[in-house]
């Protein structure tokens, strides 16, 4: 059998940190060279994560608004919301359009503006460069450009929330933006602005795929195979394949909806021989990867630090690898599960829900391999490895109400109901999300050389753990009592789970300060983080570095011996 | 998509009739008042709304005995595996690692026994698609649910190409007549309890979608097609939906409200429509006598009077 990523550890020659820390290597150019025109893989890696922070904060405060607004039966906050964004005594139908620019924009920035960038463009520039023994990523430019593109995609979408959409001011179409009614269904430019911004953000995203591939192919140091590569580069190599294969799908997809609402033609519009069930087939067939690519790089992160905090390697290490790659591949042929009320006929309805089951597999042997390598481990329960062991079971509880949706049959009465809310809050708000935080309190040390607070860190969890169980998880019972979601107003008999879920927003509210806290009190009083600061499980190259690395590393590239053969 | 967008079928000739469909029941027609917690969602539920229709009862008896266990079992046994390893293999419990990252026959289960789980699943999942994918009969009554922005419309081809125009009550009105607020329309969509019924969808400007959560209905209203699906409801009763896909400013306001009624009193209901007949009746004849005669007592015109057909057999159970 092949050797296992974590059988290897760098040459002594190549072990560059004690090497790097003279001056002549620190040449960082001045601040507006450094952070606006940046080249240097670990700087972009920062920005993205500062641009993902403020995304996740915007994006979660719009949630806060939703919250609040779905406390009770009833129009409460809407109005006062307009007013704040300057549309001083909204109508009725301008508030209730408002309510759907907010679940637009919460989608669109959670999504693209929050998860993405802090993933790929953030942990992924920072560390798959580090632990596959390489100075840089191949591309740095075009790595800079890929920054500021989401950027300028984040602006042009919290611009169009202040031109008109139609009822009101703001796009309300939903993330998923359905033709017709992101065509003719929504007059103005707001809709055009946030179509803009997913080109900018989707070009940005390609690039960035294009700059890890290239990165991961030919940067590795010498002696590292691809089945040495540490599982979080896995991840992320898996997660640029996605992207580069789903994106550009999404992109022919929004420009034909800027095409029939601009230049008349009629892709989408039945009128003139389209079809809106087409823009639902060009979407899914993007969106479905698109969760994928949310989730993937959470697995690798996850990988890294059971493994780390278990003291042992990944079990099974080709057969995780390999999941990722079987669940990269047959996400591209789960598309229309999104879809099976649309009126897919019957065999097309049954292959589909085959085919989505199918990815239970997978998942399931990646679970399973996880609790293995902490089974006989000498498990140190560190803050990530508390956040790992979370998301676990989060990650686990998305996955089984998937595999009720995955049933064509039975979707019919969960499709678009608050049901499919909790499902892929489960995965993405408790799973992707705690994946972010457990490799934030892995990594944070090592980016900025600085100790976080432990105490507050695992504070920080139990608060979160809580608060989004106490949000999402009364969202089953909505969806099956029929609540549609997308809903700013319900029948009385939705109340009770609704204040529910409120009040877990505060409590999950409660546990971002706490977050923010710890950041800030890093930075103030941090103690000064060692190189290998989690000791003798981190076997990883990024921990053969200092804290934070050198501004270049890997000048002299370490050299991989194989410990793994017997 | 042949499977789904059947345009309109032109009502086979064979379509036969029991005597007792022509029957009209005498009394017009008055809204039923529904039941508290029929058709409708309860306070606090953590469930389904309970099911009023076969394929409802399939797809729930599923949920619960099927797909819930093995829900359950998954999670509690993960959690229980995670819990043991946090007991036993904590660096006090256990100082030194065991280094083993491979076990062939563990990877093994741990692939082979979910893909027999999931065949479990199968089986009763591909059932219950067929089921609900069953083709109404051609003596089902046709009725055509269009979506509007914000509301719906009911038309009835098959009993004289009547439209019914369907707003939601605000609350206040809802109330005072005993409908849940949200949930009530003013005028509702009437349907024949009992027996087979072929609904179609389409949209009229965005997509919609017609939604009946105690039915284990819900098929989207897409412009430019028309969407089919067997409909069938046990017992007579009010059923309440929602539209359930974004469609602009007042998705949350265009409730549907499905009203099943006995055979004779769905008659009735018919014929309080200008130009009304009796799905099934020849042409020319009931239309005439419709307009200013709602509660005609006798049967309108056993036309065919064929035996034999049961209306009421349950599809797909």
């Amino acid at each position: 059998m092949a050797s296992i990523a974590s059988d290897f550890q760098a040459h002594p020659e190549g072990h560059v940190g004690a090497h790097d820390e003279h001056d002549h290597h620190e040449h960082k150019p001045p601040f507006f060279q450094r952070w606006f025109m940046s080249t240097n893989h670990k700087d972009i890696g920062t920005l993205y994560l500062i641009f993902a922070i403020c995304a996740g904060i915007i994006g979660g405060a719009v949630s806060g608004l939703m919250r609040a607004e779905l406390a009770q039966p009833g129009i409460q906050y809407l109005g006062a919301i307009a007013s704040f964004l300057g549309e001083s005594n909204a109508s009725f139908d301008q508030q209730l359009h408002l309510w759907n620019v907010l679940i637009t924009a919460h989608g669109l920035i959670m999504v693209f503006f929050m998860v993405m960038p802090a993933m790929i463009g953030g942990f992924g520039n920072w560390f798959v460069p580090l632990m596959i023994g390489a100075p840089d990523m191949a591309f740095p430019r075009m790595n800079n450009i890929s920054f500021w593109l989401t950027v300028a995609g984040f602006c042009s979408l919290m611009l169009s929330a202040f031109v008109p959409g139609g009822m009101g001011k703001g796009a309300g179409i939903g993330w998923t933006a359905y033709a017709p009614l992101s065509t003719y269904g929504s007059s103005g430019p707001a809709v055009d602005f946030a179509i803009f911004s997913l080109h900018l953000a989707g070009a940005g995203s390609i690039m960035g795929a294009i700059n890890f591939i290239t990165t991961i192919f030919n940067m590795r140091a010498p002696g590292m195979t691809l089945h040495k590569m540490p599982l979080f580069v896995w991840s992320v190599l898996v997660t640029a394949f996605l992207l580069l294969l789903a994106l550009p799908v999404l992109a022919a997809a929004i420009t034909m909806l800027i095409t029939d609402r601009n230049f008349h033609t009629t892709f989408f519009d039945p009128a003139g021989g389209g079809d809106p069930i087409l823009y639902q087939h060009l979407f899914w067939f993007f969106g479905h990867p698109e969760v994928y690519i949310m989730i993937l790089p959470g697995f690798g992160m996850i990988s890294q630090i059971i493994s780390t905090f278990s003291k042992k390697p990944v079990f099974g290490y080709l057969g995780m690898a390999y999941a990722m790659v079987a669940i990269g591949v047959v996400g591209f042929v789960v598309w229309a599960h999104h879809m099976y009320t649309t009126g897919l006929s019957e065999d097309v309805k049954m292959y589909f829900t085959t085919a989505t089951m199918v990815i239970a597999v997978p998942t399931g042997i990646k679970i399973f391999s996880w609790i293995a390598t902490m089974w006989g481990g000498s498990i140190s329960f560190k803050s990530p490895m508390v956040w790992a062991i979370g998301f676990i079971f989060l990650f686990t509880v998305g996955g089984v109400t998937g595999v009720e949706l995955a049933n064509g049959g039975l979707d019919d009465n969960l499709q678009d109901t608050y049901y499919v809310v909790a499902h892929f809050h489960y995965v993405l708000s408790l799973g992707a999300v705690t994946s972010l935080f457990a490799g934030f309190y892995y990594w944070f040390p090592k980016m900025s050389g600085r100790w976080h607070s432990e105490f507050l860190a695992h504070l920080h969890f139990a608060v979160f753990f809580v608060g989004v169980n106490l949000i999402f998880f009364p969202m089953h019972f909505l969806g099956m009592q029929g609540m549609p979601r997308r809903y700013p107003d319900y029948a009385p008999a939705f109340e009770h789970w609704n204040a529910v879920a409120t009040f877990g927003y505060k409590v999950m509210a409660a546990s971002i300060v706490i977050w923010l806290v710890n950041i800030a009190y890093a930075f103030i009083a941090g103690k000064k983080a060692t190189g290998n600061y989690w000791g003798e499980g981190a076997t990883t190259l990024e921990w053969t570095l200092s804290s934070p690395p050198p501004f270049h590393q890997f000048e002299t590239l370490p050299v991989i011996e194989d410990h793994g053969h017997h | 998509m042949a499977g789904a967008v059947v345009p309109m079928l032109a009502r086979a000739a064979g379509a036969v009739y029991s005597a007792d469909h022509f029957i009209v029941a005498p009394g017009g027609y008055t809204p039923a008042r529904p039941v508290e917690g029929k058709g409708m969602p309860v306070p606090g539920g953590t469930t389904f709304q309970t099911q009023y229709s076969p394929t409802g009862e399939e797809a729930l008896w599923m949920h619960d005995h099927i797909v819930m266990t093995i829900l359950i079992a998954v999670s509690v046994f993960v959690a229980a595996l995670l819990l043991w390893v946090i007991v036993r293999y904590n660096s006090r419990a256990n100082p030194v690692p065991s280094k083993t990252s491979h076990n062939t026959l563990l990877e093994v289960i741990w692939t082979g026994v979910p893909v027999f789980i999931l065949l479990v699943v199968f089986v009763p999942s591909m059932q219950l698609l067929a089921h609900q994918y069953k083709t109404p009969p051609a003596n089902a009554v046709t009725i055509k649910a269009t979506g509007n922005q914000w509301y719906w419309t009911y038309s009835y081809p098959d009993n004289g190409g009547f439209e019914v125009i369907s707003n939601m009550l605000p609350d206040a009105e809802a109330v005072k007549r005993g409908e849940p607020p949200q949930l009530g329309a003013d005028n509702r969509m009437v349907v024949p309890a009992g027996e087979p019924i072929r609904i179609q969808t389409i949209g009229a400007d965005v997509i919609h979608s017609f939604a009946v959560p105690s039915l284990w209905f819900k098929i989207d209203a897409v412009p430019g097609r028309i969407n089919e699906r067997l409909m069938f409801i046990k017992e007579p009763g009010v059923y309440y939906g929602q539209c359930s896909e974004l469609c602009g400013a007042r998705h949350g306001y265009m409730p549907i409200v499905v009203e099943a009624l006995p055979r004779a009193k769905y008659n009735a209901w018919v014929m309080t429509h200008a130009g009304a007949k009796i799905d099934g009746a020849p042409e020319a004849a009931p239309a005439a006598t419709a307009a200013d005669a709602p509660p005609a007592a006798a049967a309108a015109a056993p036309a065919e009077p064929a035996a034999a057909e049961t209306t009421s057999s349950a599809p797909g159970a």
